[in-house]
This record gives C-alpha cells, structure tokens and sequence, in this order.
C-alpha cells in the first residue's frame, strides 16, 4: 500500500537561495511523524512547499496518489492537507469566532463545532475576543481547532510548542494524542524532539536541506547520540 | 429670520446639505478606494476615471437604450465593475509583487486614457442627465427647502456605505476579505481563492465608484472631467481616515464633506482648501489617519 503522503526529490528556492535540495520522505495513513532537525535545516520550507506556500518548488508531491507539487495552495486546501503555521497565522481583525470558522470545509469527517469546543472549552469562553488578545497558547490552540473544523485529512503542525509554558506543551501533546486517535494524520515539525518522543511514530531528522536519517519512535532512546549530534545538542 | 452664530439658518442648512451631499461621494469614492487599497495594495488613480465612466454608462443606457435612472443604478455599476475586473485581470494583477508606485503610475495612465477617450468622443460641456419623475421637487422643512433629488443622494450612499461595511465587517465574506489583507498566502492555505477574490474586490470597489458616477449624473453635467475634480479631495479623504480603513472612510466623507460645506458659510474662501488643512494637521498628529491601523 503507498502512504499517504509521498515526497520525492523535493526542491524549493526563495529567490535565488536553493533552500530543499531533493527532500525525500513518507507519511502513512495515521501516523504522527516528525521533522526533526535545527534551525535552518529546511524543515518549515518543507512543510511550506506541500501546502504551495514556496513560490519555485520542484520535485513530487503526492498525496493519497495525486500529484500536488503544481498545485495552487487553495487547490492543495482543497485536496485534504491543512498547515497550522509556525507563526499561528491568528489574525488580528477577526475573532475568535471568525478565525475558528476561516478555512473552509474541504470534506466530511471533521470535527463539529460542539467537539472543537469540548476539545478546547478556551475558545468557547472567548468567542468574541480579538484573535490575537488570546494567550500564547490560546492562540495555538485556536490554530489547531481552526484545521480539525475542515475535514482535511493530513495535518502539517509547524512548531506548536514553540515559546509555551510547559503545562500548554502537555497540553498540546495530549491534543495531538487526541487528534490521532480520532485517525487523523500529522506532520509535525519540532524542534524538541522530547516532545516530539512523546507524541510521534516515526522522526525524519533534516540537515542542509535534505532528509539524513529516519528514526522509528521506539528506537529513539537507542539513537540518542546520533540525534544528538544531528541536532547539535 | 431664525439666525444661527450669526447667519441665516436657510444660508447655514443649505450649505450643509451642500456638505453632506459632497460628503456623500467622498464617502462613496473613498470607501471603494480604501476597500481596493486594503485588499490589493493598489492606489487606484483610475477611480475619478471610473465615477465619471458610471456616469456616462448611465447617460448611454438612457441615450441609446431608452433604459432609464433606476434600472441604470444597477446596470452601470456591474458593467463599469465588469470593465473593472477586465482591467485587473489583464494589466493590475500584473504588478502585485511590484513596488505601490507602479500601480498608481498605471491606474494614473489608465484615468488619462479613459478621461482622454470621453473627451474626445463627448467634448468637455458635458451632457444633461434628467432627474427622475420620483426624485423632482423640493420638500419644505421648515427652516430649508430641500431638493428630493438631493435628499436620496444623501441617504442612498449612507444606504450604500452602511451595507458595505457590514459585509465587510459582519458576514463571513468580510471575515474572509480581512484575513486576506492581513496574510493572503494563509488565507488560500486555507481554501480561499484569493487571486478570484482580489479581482471581485477590485471590481466591487469600481462598482461602488460607479454607483456614486449614476448618483452625480443628474446634480453635475454628465462630463468627462467629474472625477478629476473630485479625485484629489477624495485621496486626501482617504488619507485623513487611514490608508485602508473602511469605516475611516466613511466618517471621514461624510465628516469632511460637512467641514467644507460649513466653512462655505464662515470662511467661503478657504472652503477649496479646508480639506487639505485637516490632511496636513492629522497627518502630523496622526500619519496613519485618524482610523488607520497604527494610528
């Protein structure tokens, strides 16, 4: 059975910079996978170009058997892959509400407003706030809600945890536990790969723009040096 | 005679209606201006040029067509709108990832052109556009007789701006056209198609221009130069409110429109400027305008 998502020879360029030079990896159905890797590794630039957002990208893209690398990333909305971006991407003239209900429904199977809620009782109290008068993991939080509403099957998480307290990372984590267990697939980008071990089936570690190595979760602890050194920590 | 700070109170509501019908247009001309430039980054110098094509359109349906004032004020803004969406399609959306000045280098050229065409083909005098048998006549008040034709202008484009801005502001379309201002990458990461959704926005704001061209052909002369004479005031509407902001616009043209018309009455001198002595004191107590986002 092919995966899910199936990337070949990915490259992509901002400008004249040659960011991915022939990114390759897979995404089964169901699975939390990671890019692991450190910064300037490639890693959100790869995420980027699966939903269209890196203007000269070249190489396959294949999800569920359809090419995508050509597509428009409202095409590729529509195809079942949504981002939640490393930046949240909560937008300031709308709120809570209105940035819940943005992206539209590209399939059954999503969650329904009354799960998001039970999910994240947060954004129910704040309904009618300013999207970015939440707190950081509010935020995050929304941002997560705002892709399950659509029915969008693979998941591209670029860096939830980024800058949380602790206490919002668990919760995060639990949320991702949540949100495979309801079948959906992720793609998670992360920096912290503790976290990233508490969450993921399988680790693909990116350097210089490349994928170099690929750790199946349970081997972490056997592989700690080598990651280490990957990421140079 | 009811005497107001000294003056005829007819002299002193005369002249605000004079202002609150010029606020009108402002608010309709800067409202579309500020919806292109949110949405496009666009400084849309065609904008005179598309009121007076709303005009004119109007003049034409009635000339050739037979097809009066009312249907006119629907049909003119989806043609002129249409011709709008042409526009974009095939030379604005050419120069998005270019630098602002280059846009209003070529909506200028565009204003030029078009202007240039009307003149040439209907000369400078300008056509009479008649009043509708509905809107003639003048309602006594009281204290003023007030022109029917005049009364509509006025609540017709408060009509106009208010429903504009609640879509914009209310309906999910709004949400939508906000986000995108904000990110439009994201916003069609989301789903949305944005490059569709720029070109409507670009011809719903020419629409708008167009509905205010319809809404002056009876009070101005139908003529090729209507909106050059009003598209610098309206850009200094704009920029009073804030670069962008709807509701700027809207208060800003409405508010601005009664300044001018009041200072006809204590200062008749200084009412073709007036406008321009409030751009410069906000723009230096507040350089994104009094409803900017940074303001």
């Amino acid at each position: 059975m092919s995966a899910m998502l199936e990337v070949r020879d990915l490259n992509a360029w901002y400008g004249e910079s040659h960011i991915l030079h022939g990114v390759e990896f897979d995404v089964n159905e169901g699975e939390v996978v990671t890019l692991l890797g450190r910064n300037g590794a490639g890693k959100t630039t790869t995420m980027k170009s699966i939903m269209g957002l890196v203007p000269r990208r070249e190489g396959q893209i294949r999800f569920k058997g359809q090419e995508t690398v050509h597509l428009r990333p409202d095409l590729i909305a529509r195809a079942g892959i949504a981002i939640c971006p490393e930046e949240r991407g909560i937008f300031a003239s709308l709120d809570v509400t209105e940035n819940l209900m943005l992206p539209i429904k590209v399939a059954d199977g999503g969650l329904s407003l009354d799960e998001i809620y039970t999910l994240f009782p947060n954004i129910k109290e704040r309904a009618r706030s300013q999207g970015t008068k939440l707190s950081g993991g509010e935020q995050q939080m929304l941002a997560i809600a705002r892709i399950l509403r659509t029915g969008a099957r693979l998941l591209l998480l670029d860096e939830p945890t980024e800058g949380l307290a602790p206490v919002i990372v668990q919760q995060i984590g639990r949320t991702i536990r949540e949100i495979k267990k309801r079948g959906f697939t992720v793609l998670l980008v992360e920096q912290n790969f503790r976290f990233a071990a508490t969450v993921a089936d399988r680790h693909y570690v990116m350097d210089h723009g490349v994928v170099v190595d690929m750790i199946p979760n349970a081997q972490l602890e056997a592989n700690m040096d080598k990651l280490h050194d990957y990421l140079g920590v | 005679m009811l005497m107001i700070f000294g003056y005829p109170a007819p002299l002193m509501f005369g002249q605000l209606l004079l202002g609150l019908i010029n606020g009108a247009f402002y608010a309709l001309l800067s409202l579309g201006l500020a919806v292109i430039f949110g949405m496009l980054n666009i400084v849309n110098f065609a904008h005179g040029a598309l009121f007076m094509l709303g005009a004119f359109v109007a003049w034409g349906l009635l000339e050739f067509l037979g097809i009066g004032y009312w249907p006119a004020l629907i049909l003119a803004p989806i043609i002129v709108g249409a011709f709008g969406l042409l526009l974009e399609k095939t030379l604005i959306s050419r120069l998005y990832k270019l630098d602002h000045l280059y846009g209003l280098l070529l909506t200028f050229g565009l204003a030029l052109i078009i202007e240039g065409i009307a003149r040439n083909e209907f000369g400078s005098s300008g056509m009479p556009y008649r009043i509708p048998d509905a809107l003639q006549g003048a309602m006594n008040l009281g204290f003023m007789f007030l022109p029917v034709y005049r009364g509509w202008v006025v609540v017709a484009s408060a009509v106009m701006c208010l429903a504009t801005w609640l879509v914009i502001e209310k309906t999910s379309l709004g949400a939508t056209l906000r986000a995108a201002t904000e990110n439009a990458p994201l916003v069609q990461a989301f789903g949305i198609n944005v490059p569709r959704m720029i070109s409507l926005t670009y011809a719903g704001g020419v629409a708008l221009a167009a509905f205010a061209g319809v809404l002056a052909a009876p009070i101005y002369s139908v003529n090729p130069n209507m909106g050059s004479n009003l598209i610098i005031v309206v850009f200094a509407v704009v920029v009073i409110g804030g670069m962008g902001s709807i509701l700027g616009s809207i208060v800003t043209g409405f508010g601005l429109g009664i300044i001018e018309g009041l200072t006809k009455v204590f200062y008749p001198q200084g009412s073709a400027t007036v406008i321009f002595v409030v751009m410069v004191i906000v723009l230096l107590a507040r350089p994104a305008g009094l409803f900017g986002k940074n303001a």
